[in-house]
Formats: C-alpha cells, sequence, structure tokens
C-alpha cells in the first residue's frame, strides 16, 4: 500500500518520536509513505480564530499538493488537529461551492489547484481498515504482556465527523493493541477532551481537563495516544495538573505506534522512548520484562 | 445601553455592516436552537465560562429585542474557554454547527476589541504569524513571540517547568528557516478576498 504521507508540524519538532514509530511501524507492516512535497502548516486549531478562508486554504494547499501524485491517493495523517483541517476541506467543498471557489482562487495564486479527489485518512483509521489485528499480530515477536494500556482516542479523530469510529464509545484502537498483545484497560475516559490549545490560552482550565483524565486512567500502565497535542498535555503537564486539582496520579503515556513498534520487535531506542517525559518506573519495569523475554519466531504466528 | 460594540465598529465605511453581517452568519447558525442545554452538558469546560453555552445562543437571537445582549455575549469569555473538541456540534439534537459559531465569536470579538480580546485572541495571532513566517510551525519561536505579544513578566514562569522538561529531552529547537515565505502568495490573496467581501457589504 502506498500513501502520501503528512506528517504535519508537530511531528518535525516536539513529536518526533510519533513521526518515527509512524514510519517504522508502517513499513514494518509493508506499506510505502511518500512524504507530501513541500507540505506547510495545515492551520491547526487556532488559525479559525483569525480567519475561516485561511482555516481552509492552509490544509486545501496540501491537499492539492498531494494530489499532483496522481488520481488516486489516500493521505496518511497521524495527528489529529492535521487531520480534521484536512478532511474538512474534503467534507465541506463537497456541498459548499462558495467555499471551494475561494479556496480555488487562493491556491490558484500558488500555482495549485485542488479537485478532492486526495482521501484523508488518520493513521488509527489506516491501521485498523488497511492491515488490522491479524496483519499486526502476524509481525507481534514480542507481545506485550502484563501491560494494561487505556487508548486515549481525544478529539479530532472522532469528531464532528463519524468516519471510522464511534465518537461516544470509540473502540478502533481495542484491538491492535490486544493483536500486540496488551490488556486493554477499561475507561470510559477515552474521547473526554484533553483541553488541547486551552494549555496556552487557559491554563487553569486546560489542567482540570487533563487531571480528569489521569484520574479516569489510575490502574492503567500506559496510555496510548494519537495526537501530538494530547500527548504533550497529558506528559509534559502531568506533575502540574496534579498538582493544582489533588485529582489523578502520574502515569505513562506513549504513542500507539511506539506500542505496536515494540512489541513488533523494534527496540525502544527505534521508539524513541527515551524521548518521554512520563515514563513510570513500574511501567519501564514491565517494558523491560517484555524485552527480555525470549523472542517469538514472527513466522511461528502467521 | 444599546452603544454596542457592532454599532460603533470600524474606521472605514462598511466596516461596521460587514461584522453586522458576520454576526447575522453566526446568528443563523444557531437559529433551531431550541434552548435543551445538550451543548452546555457536553461541553468540558463549561465549569470555566460565565454564561452557559445554551444562554450564550440565546442572548444573541434574543439581541434583536436588546442589542446589549450582544455586548454582553462578546464580553463574556464563554466562547474563548472553546477547546474545539465538537461535543456540543456532535451531539446538539437540532444538527448546528455550534463549534463553528465559536470560532465565529472569537473573530468578532478580536475584530470589535471586546473586552479581554485582545488578550484572550493573543495566542491564535502568534501562532497565526509563526506560520506565515516559517511556513511549518516553529514551537519554540511561537512560545517566545506569544510570551512577547502578551506583556505579562509572569506568563513564561508558567510555562517554564515544561520548557525545561522538553530541553531535557531535546525537544526545543531553533526555528528552521527552510520553508520561510513559501505561504506569503497564499496568506496575500485571502486578505484580498477577505477584503473584497468586506467592500460587498
Amino acid at each position: 500500500m502506498r500513501y502520501a504521507y503528512y506528517p504535519g508540524c508537530s511531528l518535525t519538532e516536539s513529536a518526533k518520536e510519533f513521526d518515527v514509530s509512524t514510519r517504522k511501524v508502517m513499513e514494518c507492516l509493508g506499506a510505502t509513505l511518500e512524504e507530501v512535497p513541500d507540505w506547510t502548516c495545515c492551520g491547526a486549531s487556532a488559525v479559525e480564530s483569525v480567519s475561516r478562508l485561511l482555516a481552509f486554504a492552509l490544509p486545501a494547499r496540501n491537499l492539492a499538493l498531494a494530489q499532483q501524485d496522481g488520481e488516486d491517493v489516500d493521505m496518511l495523517v497521524p495527528c489529529s488537529a492535521c487531520y480534521l483541517n484536512l478532511r474538512r476541506v474534503q467534507e465541506e467543498t463537497a456541498h459548499d461551492r462558495d467555499l471551494a471557489a475561494d479556496i480555488e482562487e487562493v491556491l490558484d495564486a500558488d500555482g495549485l489547484s485542488y479537485n478532492g479527489t486526495v482521501r484523508v485518512r488518520h493513521l488509527l483509521d489506516v491501521l485498523k481498515a488497511d492491515f488490522g489485528p491479524s496483519q499486526i499480530a502476524e509481525h507481534v515477536v514480542r507481545p506485550l504482556e502484563g501491560l494494561t494500556v487505556a487508548p486515549y482516542y481525544g478529539c479530532q479523530i472522532l469528531r464532528p465527523y463519524r468516519v471510522f469510529d464511534d465518537p461516544e464509545t470509540p473502540t478502533s484502537m481495542e484491538p491492535l493493541l490486544k493483536a500486540a498483545g496488551a490488556e486493554i484497560f477499561d475507561w470510559s475516559a477515552g474521547n473526554v477532551c484533553c483541553g488541547a490549545s486551552l494549555m496556552a490560552t487557559e491554563k487553569e482550565v486546560a489542567l482540570v481537563s487533563v487531571a480528569r483524565i489521569l484520574e479516569a486512567a489510575r490502574g492503567a500502565d500506559v496510555i496510548a495516544t494519537v495526537c501530538p497535542l494530547c500527548q504533550m498535555n497529558l506528559e509534559a503537564y502531568q506533575s502540574e495538573a496534579i498538582r493544582q486539582t489533588g485529582r489523578g496520579k502520574p502515569v505513562t503515556v506513549l504513542y500507539l505506534p511506539q506500542l505496536l513498534g515494540l512489541a513488533m520487535g523494534f527496540t525502544p531506542q527505534d521508539m524513541l522512548l527515551d524521548k518521554g517525559m512520563s515514563m513510570q518506573a513500574v511501567t519501564r519495569n514491565k517494558i523491560s520484562h517484555v524485552l527480555n523475554t525470549p523472542r517469538q519466531a514472527a513466522e511461528a504466528t502467521v | 445601553m444599546c452603544a454596542t460594540l457592532l454599532m460603533e465598529a470600524g474606521s472605514s465605511p462598511g466596516a461596521s455592516e460587514e461584522w453586522a453581517a458576520a454576526m447575522e452568519d453566526i446568528r443563523d447558525t444557531v437559529r433551531a436552537c431550541m434552548q435543551c442545554g445538550t451543548c452546555t452538558a457536553s461541553c468540558p469546560n463549561a465549569h470555566a465560562m460565565d454564561l452557559t453555552p445554551r444562554s450564550m445562543w440565546r442572548m444573541l437571537l434574543m439581541s434583536d429585542v436588546d442589542p446589549s445582549m450582544t455586548d454582553e455575549v462578546l464580553a463574556s469569555h464563554t466562547f474563548w474557554m472553546c477547546s474545539a473538541c465538537y461535543n456540543c456540534t456532535l451531539r446538539c439534537p437540532r444538527g448546528l454547527e455550534l463549534t463553528k459559531a465559536v470560532y465565529g465569536l472569537k473573530r468578532l470579538a478580536r475584530a470589535l476589541g471586546a473586552p479581554g480580546a485582545v488578550r484572550r485572541g493573543t495566542f491564535y495571532d502568534s501562532f497565526t504569524r509563526n506560520v506565515r513566517s516559517y511556513g511549518r510551525v516553529q514551537e519554540m519561536a511561537l512560545m517566545m513571540r506569544y510570551f512577547l505579544a502578551r506583556r505579562d513578566p509572569t506568563l513564561p514562569f508558567k510555562f517554564t517547568p515544561m520548557g525545561l522538561k522538553m530541553l531535557a529531552k531535546g525537544k526545543l529547537h531553533t526555528p528552521s528557516s527552510e520553508h520561510k515565505g513559501r505561504l506569503d502568495a497564499l496568506f496575500d490573496k485571502v486578505a484580498e478576498i477577505e477584503g473584497r467581501t468586506e467592500e460587498r457589504s
């Protein structure tokens, strides 16, 4: 499978480990990722507060670039905010002619055009629908036995567009994590907002959201994320959130592909686990135990 | 009492009409609201709002009768507390695009100079400027610019613990100029189209 790959700004900066683990896991599954040439920022959730047209034009530019690669392009997007912005262009221009015309005019000034043929896909959607638990299990050489993982979906891959999961009770990560040998932590905070960019504008309010999730995650070894902003809020601000609210306790937060990669035989160095800001001793020990368990032959599980 | 922000808006002729039209768009978005309160109940940040989302929609629609309600909404901090989780949009039984309306209020409050709007909107401005300057967001340059623009000497200290953690993990980088200026044509065109819309109204 070939994908046009849109990493987005965070994955080249503070979320390098999300980029590296995504690329390695996808490659291991047999996918080819071709980075969208000359891609630029999607506008995140901030630009719409300044200009609505700009909030559509920025992602549309990247779709126009990806489209130059052919008529039938699936764009793989690991970041939830990038995903929503790109997806929104696809969804809204399909019925809003005025918006589509304005976008077209903006892109024309850049020597580009957008025809709506690129399919915007989030990493989780691709892992679930194009590969699925069985193909992941085929590549697992080191099941994550003894590791209890709380799947955290966040908001923007689930809402407002229902695409690949139930926005009220998402489950798409569960079969993938089970295929990697992890135990699923049963909770209902997987689609509760982390505060997103309120962390920059109204920090005290965002910390309440982080603490709400940490409190619900009591008993889990790891929270698995699929968004660089969720990851940042849940790990870099967790001690402050706990201190401010008196709720929750420290917990390891990792990206989903980092966990899948470990199970597929990549080393913690390959998955950049040392970039994490929330690794707890108990989780580190459990991961070490997994790493020290003799590898299964991948063929044996096929 | 009725000297509303909308009526005072804009230094150039036509600007106040432009913003009145933007307000009308927002009101149209929520026109079919039946005041069930699902939005308020679904909002993760309702605890930090002065008006509930439900009453905010009601006040916007009632501003026909009492124009001061527009000012009251724009001066509130309710819409600034939105974290774009889209729970309200997803669950609204009337299918209203409430998150879109919230973004509209943020833009309107900034344009009309509503109380607190400059401070609360600073991050979005800094972010957008960063995108224009660098093509791809450069996190460290963004936060520096944001701190300077907020002119609050205590603000950087609120982010110091996180900054130190990131520094220790090699997550802070000097800005890359590789894509500098790449988005100039796009930004200019968007400004031109938006200016044209203003003239039309």
